[in-house]
């Protein structure tokens, strides 16, 4: 086992931050830098040419000849991984045909330049992550032979909210499921829906939570929400995609709840989404304007000044396959309510949680932390205290035995008659 | 307690009645635990004295759970009547409420001992004259307030820390008194049956009735009493009757009883028959609860902190208020238990506490609890005003001389 090798991945991604639409990015840049700390060589491909650069892997563009875009282009070009209402509302039967075409093109001419790419690139495993990227990944494995693993880190039916799924995103989803060696989910939940929508064998699919990086939140608390707070008013923050998926509207009955035993609280929403009017429009019905403060979408230092502020995070979501979100507020020390529906929730333990439309429960979670400072400051430490080991390095340490896993199998297929350990040795191609 | 949430505050004050059938609705769970447990560990141990007349036992069962089987499972009522009715089981005198109360307030305890007292003489006709408290919580100070209410014997847990060199297999006298005894619980063999019974990594597994014999034998000659204390639902409810705990309970008093040197007796036997060996000095609390065998398992975070603080201050208030159900309800409210549940020693790990707990976090039980607490803040403001009201009307009418 001394001379084991380790694995060496071709990693095929939609989005990078700072050119990220959602957390598609995000989590490819946590698992990648995890990754290769580990000691994991890795080849990053993204289908776009675009300005970036880290330290920890080599990026290879699909598209090299593309010119350099500005942020805008990239942003529509990403906007594959939002939920289809983001960008069309009102859609009752899945993603327009000219979108999703438009899309889906884009997604098979990533896919025709698979295949070179893997061929260039030296890999004992293929690692693709959500539909956009699985036709690149099949091809690519066609090509080198390599172990593919899918990891998903939504569905269709998350993206659709269920009722309007896109039938050639699902068919794509299916046949990545399908090819790939091992699926990689972000959540038990997300695990139990491949297996049930989309008939994969449980063992199949292994579940990998997703981590978070530890950085102390140093922020100076906002200035208007200070005020707020010397006036001994609280601050109940929302973060998140203005979207059905997030339940805004379950934000919004929680807070009239809330509002009726502790009206000298402030809702704070920091996101935006197709469904922001809608919550705006909801909220001055019910006559709360005054008691909402809407901040748009909100990034790094903003959104770490707003954090300062809150006495609590809620998460209402009616579907997520995993939600970082709650975890950024841990990190600044601030007591999380997540809904049950959440991926995240079953890795938490120093959380309240409810059930998303159970809105009479999370107002009552929500007004015992306002009224007791001993629950809010034991949620608020322990909480910290357990996000600091939920950390990429965890799942990549758990990607790294399931690549190994696959390599070993996969070698022993490959040259019958030889040990897993001699064969990791050969030389690929 | 059920999951009581801030809109039932003012609006209704059950808090107990939940009806769930889940592990809330406390007479699902009697019904539960009658069935697996108290009926079959009942009926083997009345086979027990019927086969060995040497055989005997004793129990400790609170006032709240004897006021559930009466509601939900009388039959339960009915055979430990006849246990006690065979002269080989005493019964021991607890607090009624299974409450913290020796910690918080000398006057709610001797109320609530005494409140028990009465229960038992009603139920089984007999008064205790052994003392055991809440979770065998114990100290110099509570074995004194035994002692003052007339008790002859104390039980606590032989824990390394408060015994030192000594051995629990002796009767003690508490530090500062004067005749009390003191019976301490032999944890290793105690938790043998109570912990490992069906542990297969444990080495003693499978643990027969001969085996176990054979190390209680093994004291002989150094020892004058092994007290086995233990949670009666060890039998048929942590240990499940697949485990063969029920054949286990059954063969021992014979296996005990091979080795002529041996015997059984109860606790007030235990301490007529020996001179107490030595003295023990115990300034803080020590209790059967965790490895800690501490306090930590009730007060150990602020949450838990704030829910007894609060209790106990409300309290002050109620017992001068005249309203008996009240003062019940915050009696009920003292049941140690809700506290454990608040525990957050090792949340993070999904231990005991976690599988023992009806809620889903320690903070789902504060958030009940605390609502519980605000009801009550109002019911005591109402029964408050409505008595002034009363001292106010009769001041405003005095009586006449005429009038009498």
């Amino acid at each position: 086992m001394a001379s084991f090798k380790l694995p060496s991945v071709l990693m095929f991604g939609w989005e990078f931050p700072p050119f990220n639409s959602g957390g598609l990015g995000v989590a490819c840049e946590g698992l990648s830098k995890a990754l290769s700390s580990s000691g994991i060589p890795l080849t990053f491909v993204l289908p776009f040419k675009i300005p970036i650069s880290v330290p920890w892997c080599k990026f290879v563009f699909a598209d090299e000849s593309s010119d350099l875009m500005n942020d805008i282009q990239i942003r529509s070009l990403f906007s594959g991984y939002l939920s289809h209402s983001d960008s069309f509302p009102s859609q009752k039967y899945g993603l327009p045909a000219f979108v999703s075409g438009e899309i889906i093109e884009r997604v098979r001419s990533y896919a025709l330049k698979a295949g070179g790419i893997a061929k260039k690139n030296r890999h004992s495993v293929i690692h693709v992550h959500d539909w956009l990227t699985y036709p690149a990944g099949i091809a690519a494995k066609e090509v080198s032979g390599r172990p593919l693993v899918a990891h998903i880190h939504a569905t269709e039916f998350d993206r659709s909210g269920g009722d309007n799924v896109n039938s050639d995103i699902y068919n794509i989803e299916l046949e990545g499921f399908r090819q790939a060696d091992a699926i990689v989910a972000v959540s038990e939940r997300t695990k139990k829906k491949v297996v049930s929508k989309y008939g994969i064998p449980a063992e199949k699919v292994k579940v990998v939570y997703n981590g978070i990086e530890f950085k102390n939140n140093s922020a100076i608390i906002e200035r208007n929400l200070d005020c707020l707070k010397q006036n001994g008013n609280k601050i109940v923050l929302f973060v998140g995609r203005i979207t059905l998926q997030k339940g805004p509207d379950y934000f919004v009955s929680m807070a009239e709840k809330v509002l009726s035993h502790e009206p000298n609280t402030f809702f704070v929403v920091s996101g935006s989404g197709d469904t922001e009017g809608q919550m705006i429009r909801m909220v001055a019905n019910k006559g709360l304007s005054s008691k909402f403060i809407f901040c748009g979408f909100l990034r790094d230092q903003e959104l770490d000044r707003v954090y300062k502020a809150a006495d609590i995070f809620v998460m209402p979501s009616v579907s997520e396959p995993f939600g970082l979100v709650p975890l950024e507020a841990m990190i600044s020390g601030v007591p999380v309510l997540v809904s049950k529906e959440s991926g995240v929730s079953e890795i938490l333990s120093s959380a309240l949680k409810s059930h998303f439309w159970d809105t009479d429960d999370m107002a009552d979670k929500v007004i015992s932390v306002l009224r007791h400072s001993k629950l809010q400051n034991n949620l608020s430490a322990h909480g910290n205290q357990e996000v600091k080991a939920i950390h990429w390095k965890k799942a990549a340490d758990s990607l790294i035995s399931l690549y190994n896993s696959l390599d070993n199998a996969f070698s022993m297929f490959l040259l019958p008659g030889s040990s897993a350990t001699a064969s990791a040795q050969v030389p690929y191609l | 307690m059920r999951k009581y949430r801030i809109f039932d505050v003012g609006q209704n004050s059950s808090y107990f009645n939940d009806e769930s059938g889940t592990s809330l609705d406390n007479r699902a769970i009697i019904k539960k635990v009658a069935g697996k447990c108290y009926l079959p560990a009942n009926a083997v141990l009345l086979q027990n004295i019927k086969n060995n007349p040497e055989f005997k036992a004793s129990f400790s069962i609170s006032g709240l759970a004897l006021e559930q089987f009466e509601k939900h499972a009388p039959e339960v009522i009915d055979s430990f009547k006849v246990l006690v009715d065979t002269g080989n089981v005493e019964l021991l005198s607890e607090t009624y409420y299974h409450s913290l109360a020796s910690i918080y307030s000398e006057e709610e305890f001797i109320n609530q001992v005494l409140l028990h007292r009465k229960k038992v003489q009603d139920l089984f006709g007999v008064i205790p004259s052994v003392f055991r408290n809440t979770e065998l919580i114990y100290s110099n100070q509570i074995a004194k307030m035994a002692e003052k209410m007339g008790y002859r014997g104390i039980l606590a847990e032989g824990a390394d820390h408060i015994l030192g060199w000594r051995s629990p297999t002796f009767v003690y006298k508490p530090i500062g008194t004067e005749k009390i005894k003191l019976l301490l619980k032999h944890y290793r063999l105690s938790d043998d049956i109570a912990f490992r019974f069906s542990q297969r990594s444990w080495e003693g597994w499978p643990l027969t009735a001969p085996k176990f014999a054979d190390w209680v034998s093994s004291h002989n000659g150094n020892a004058n009493t092994i007290n086995l204390f233990m949670d009666y639902e060890t039998f048929g409810e942590h240990q499940w009757e697949d485990t063969g705990i029920f054949e286990f309970l059954k063969y021992l008093p014979a296996e005990i009883l091979k080795n002529p040197d041996n015997n059984f007796i109860t606790p007030s036997e235990a301490i007529d028959r020996y001179e107490a060996k030595g003295e023990l000095d115990v300034p803080h609390h020590v209790s059967w609860a965790d490895t800690e065998r501490d306090l930590s398992a009730w007060i150990s975070n602020d949450l838990q902190r704030e829910a007894l603080d609060t209790l106990y201050a409300l309290g002050k208030e109620i017992i001068h208020v005249d309203d008996p159900i009240l003062i019940e309800d915050w009696r009920k409210l003292q049941t140690s238990d809700h506290f454990y549940y608040m525990c957050t020693k090792w949340w993070n790990d999904g231990d005991v506490h976690k599988y023992f707990s009806p809620y889903e976090s320690p903070y789902e039980a504060f958030i009940a609890y605390m609502n519980v607490m605000q009801d009550m803040r109002l019911r005591l403001s109402d029964a408050k005003k409505r008595q002034e009201h009363e001292v106010f009307l009769h001041k405003v009418k005095p009586l006449r001389f005429s009038e009498v």
